[in-house]
């Protein structure tokens, strides 16, 4: 046992470090992609080498970040059967369909057009090379809608039934899991933050070749389009912000509090904009929840349903399973300790199933059948010690979920002022806080990539125990492997994911270095 | 029912034409693992920019292989994925770093040098088209798993799938699955050598690429048919009708006769592969020959697949437990669910279709040292 629990810990470090370095590779192919494209489209209309040049510019670090997140993606998507294999048949009829849609309707078309656009220029016209630039573009996105339709699936699992006959979930709606409320959220978000990530990049660029004062026009050029997929995007990411915390609120209610460290919620939820959370309090004593906040009246209720006077539970509430209406009526949702029971119910109800299948007692299966749907969304509480094993990292989850809200606050000032000065540089340029702006635009960068995947961070460990959402904890999930396994290969991975990391930096600064001293027009 | 027999054996026959294609794709890799062959920088810049530009489709179509698998028949995904574990650990390492190094290995600040690049190149080219021959002779000459679906209510001990402590080692250490790992990798080699002449517009590299082929051609035939006597006389599951599984001798020869159509595409595929083959190093004004012998290669992969899965036969093959092996219909998705992916792959001829017309437009004019030395990329 004590081996199975530390093989899940490694195996989900190993996860999240390839996810985790996956993600800083992803967002700026998603934004920059766009930029590119659209760098392309005016030289196309205009015929203008300047444009030519500037996003051939652009396309080389481009070309060096592609091959880097191509290179981690495979990994994610093999890890699901090398460290997930009960996880890989119980939900595979779900879960498999969006990847095998990805490969064939996604990455083929990236591949295949990526390939045009790097090496085409004087292969093929310039339509057909604009229109790749844009498929792989699009290519791009639309990998990442399928990628996160998945991942969807896994925080708020729909359009699927319990087959107690093959002991696994199965597809009933393609609908219901490709247009999901989480799906559809968690699509936009993602991939409008990648066009922030992608506009902070360009103007963080921009800044630093315009502080070596090198190829001004070019960098006046760069940041108008790059300010402004950075400014679309962040503003509305701030949107899709608010709809994803609408549907947290609603399907994952102890995510939404841990996000907030609240334990104990109540009508009129304020919310905290800053603080310190006490390491002493745990669901089962009564500490104090933060040792500092700076809350703002009503507000939690407000971001998770619109609705300034709306109750909105705590850690505590959720196990205890107290909710109340806006009247202020107790609600009566299921206990953790009640759904554990009941999971465990349904458990024996399925092998039950199984005894009569096997001896042909089609009637006492039918009807063992039916009672296993009324109570499967339990399924997964029967794997649980005890009700406290539900509730996720609070810290990690808090914190970077806070520190995401900040950052993404700052961008949008930040992007809005980059678009103003993008088209008045005069405002800026020969200024003398014009060196100050620069740094900031270099400092952006990092900041904008820790944002992104503190993102992640709150998706994923704020969904914690479970790998798919009430349904199959991590500890179920993982394969039949010693920790000491795992172990060696998150190693090996770790080396050469950082080796490759360095590589790539590297490359990308010297490439900025480098071309940044032609003449780009 | 019969409905659900047909998607299972049309998502069999998908997952064939995929497995078949990635074969043929694998040329990239066996180009890679000549690299080191051309000392001359020039020769071998020409090579990198030869393989540069589909190295992506060769990735993409092991990913799509991988997902539509995981779609298709997940309890393999599961079964062998997280059985096998170093096996399939490894092939993933070769291919990761292989993504990088051709965007890498000419950059100035990528660190390691070019050197370190095209070793790791080399590695991928050698290990990859090994070790993915390893996993798939695994599926004919069985490994040691059991599957025990009622294991996912043991609540302290809910694995279903359950595998030996080596953990695919042994599958690598086996000597008939490394047979058939060389065999793809001397075809893999094989094909890049026709592949080079076909799209290098360049003396040298011609010549030394059909001194290669010299050597590798041989040795691809005669692991091919050590591999081809091994499967005919190997012993298989047969599945009955009522779901009992038993090990029959010989039983891919009886696929072979049982399914004679697909032992006369074989044999076509053969010949097609040799007359690409042959007709290369005969003739030295021969540049065509990577089209015959990749038709040739995707043909005999086709039926190496069909015996594998069809004729009510156990696709993997536990050795530990008959009744645990994996056929088309004990570990495919529901029919709902291959439905759904169905209708999908109705988009796969537009696909290839698009694939080969980029392919088309970029490989008209072959490729020359001038132009490798104009390009920025």
């Amino acid at each position: 046992m004590n081996d199975l629990v530390q093989a899940v810990d490694w195996a989900r470090a190993q996860f999240a470090l390839t996810a985790i370095y996956h993600w800083l590779f992803v967002p700026l192919t998603l934004g920059l992609g766009v930029i590119i494209a659209i760098m392309e489209t005016i030289y196309y209309r205009t015929r203008d080498e300047r444009w030519l040049k500037t996003t051939k510019f652009w396309m080389t670090l481009f070309g060096v970040n592609f091959a880097i997140g191509v290179a981690t993606g495979i990994i994610l998507e093999f890890e699901f059967g090398t460290n997930w294999s009960n996880y890989s048949w119980f939900v595979g009829d779900i879960f498999g369909a969006p990847l095998a849609i990805e490969g064939i309707l996604a990455f083929f078309m990236e591949s295949t057009f990526i390939a045009v656009m790097f090496f085409g220029w004087n292969k093929v016209s310039p339509r057909f090379h604009l229109a790749s630039t844009w498929l792989t573009a699009i290519g791009a996105s639309l990998s990442a809608l399928w990628i996160l339709v998945a991942n969807a699936w896994m925080q708020y699992p729909t359009g699927c039934e319990f087959n107690p006959a093959t002991m696994r979930n199965e597809m009933t709606s393609f609908w219901a899991v490709a247009l999901s409320p989480m799906a559809v959220n968690k699509f936009f978000h993602t991939v409008l933050s990648a066009w922030t990530l992608g506009g902070a990049f360009v103007v963080g660029v921009c800044a630093w070749m315009l502080l070596r004062g090198r190829n001004v026009k070019h960098c006046r050029r760069s940041l108008k389009i790059g300010a402004w997929v950075g400014t679309v995007g962040i503003i509305l990411t701030s949107i899709t912000g608010d709809t994803s915390a609408v549907a947290v609120a609603k399907y994952q209610p102890m995510k939404l509090a841990a996000m907030e460290g609240l334990y104990r919620g109540s009508h009129g939820q304020s919310i905290v904009a800053a603080g310190i959370l006490n390491p002493a309090k745990t669901p089962t004593n009564d500490e104090a929840p933060y040792l500092l906040d700076i809350s703002i009246p009503y507000g939690l209720s407000i971001l998770a349903t619109h609705d300034p006077h709306a109750f909105v539970p705590g850690i505590e509430d959720i196990i205890a399973g107290k909710c109340y209406d806006t009247e202020g009526n107790e609600i009566n949702t299921v206990s953790y300790a009640e759904r554990m029971r009941r999971g465990k119910q349904v458990q024996q109800l399925v092998a039950q199933y199984d005894v009569a299948r096997r001896a042909d007692d089609i009637a006492m299966a039918d009807s063992l059948h039916k009672a296993i749907n009324a109570d499967f969304k339990y399924f997964g509480y029967a794997y649980l010690d005890k009700p406290e094993e539900a509730v996720p990292n609070v810290p990690l989850t808090f914190y970077t979920f806070h520190f995401m809200v900040t950052v993404g606050g700052y961008l949008v000032a930040f992007l809005l002022l980059a678009l103003l000065f993008a088209y008045k540089p005069q405002l800026v340029e020969g200024k003398k806080w014009a060196k100050a702006w620069w740094w900031l635009g270099i400092i952006t960068i990092p900041l904008t990539y820790l944002c992104s995947a503190s993102g992640w961070i709150v998706a994923e460990v704020g969904r914690q125990p479970w790998t798919i959402q009430d349904l199959m904890p991590n500890k179920v999930a993982v394969s039949d492997l010693s920790a000491a396994s795992i172990q060696v290969t998150f190693w090996i991975f770790a080396v050469v994911f950082t080796a490759l990391l360095i590589a790539d930096v590297s490359i990308i600064c010297k490439q900025i270095s480098k071309k940044s001293q032609e003449n780009l027009g | 029912m019969e409905t659900y027999y047909i998607l299972q054996n049309y998502w069999w026959l998908i997952m064939s034409v995929l497995g078949a294609l990635l074969v043929f794709m694998l040329f990239v890799q066996g180009g890679q693992s000549m690299l080191f062959f051309h000392r001359d920088e020039a020769e071998r810049s020409l090579l990198v920019n030869s393989l540069g530009r589909k190295w992506e489709l060769t990735f993409t179509t092991l990913v799509t292989f991988g997902g539509a698998f995981f779609a298709s028949f997940p309890l393999f995904y599961s079964t062998s994925f997280g059985g096998a574990y170093w096996l399939w650990m490894l092939i993933l390492f070769s291919f990761v770093i292989q993504a990088i190094s051709y965007e890498y290995r000419a950059k100035q600040g990528n660190v390691y040098g070019r050197s370190f690049y095209d070793t790791l190149l080399l590695i991928n080219g050698i290990c990859g088209p090994m070790l993915l021959g390893v996993a798939v002779a695994g599926m004919f000459f069985g490994a040691e798993f059991t599957v025990t679906k009622a294991n996912i209510l043991n609540t302290q001990a809910a694995t279903i799938s359950t595998w030996g402590p080596l953990h695919g080692l042994e599958a690598i250490g086996s000597w008939r699955n490394l047979c058939f790992g060389a065999m793809v990798y001397f075809l893999a080699a094989s094909l890049a050598s026709l592949y080079f002449i076909n799209n290098i517009d360049d003396d040298a590299v011609r010549t030394r690429q059909r001194n290669m082929l010299i050597c590798n051609a041989p040795l691809f035939v005669i692991f091919f048919l050590i591999v081809v006597a091994l499967i005919l006389t190997t012993r298989g599951v047969e599945v009955d009708a009522d779901g009992n599984a038993h090990w029959v001798d010989y039983k891919y020869l009886h696929n072979y006769l049982d399914m004679w159509w697909a032992l006369i595409i074989l044999l076509a595929g053969v010949g097609l592969v040799l007359y690409g083959l042959c007709k290369t190093l005969i003739k030295p004004g021969y540049r065509k020959g990577i089209w015959p012998a990749g038709a040739g290669t995707v043909l005999v992969v086709l039926t190496l697949f069909w015996v594998l899965g069809y004729n009510n036969t156990a696709y993997y093959p536990s050795l530990l437990d008959a009744q645990s092996s994996l056929t088309i219909r004990n570990s495919s998705s529901s029919e709902f669910t291959l439905t759904a992916m169905s209708v999908v792959s109705i988009l796969v001829p537009f696909v290839v279709a698009y694939i080969a017309y980029c392919w088309r437009a970029m490989d008209r004019n072959k490729l020359t040292r001038d132009e490798v030395a104009e390009s920025n990329h």
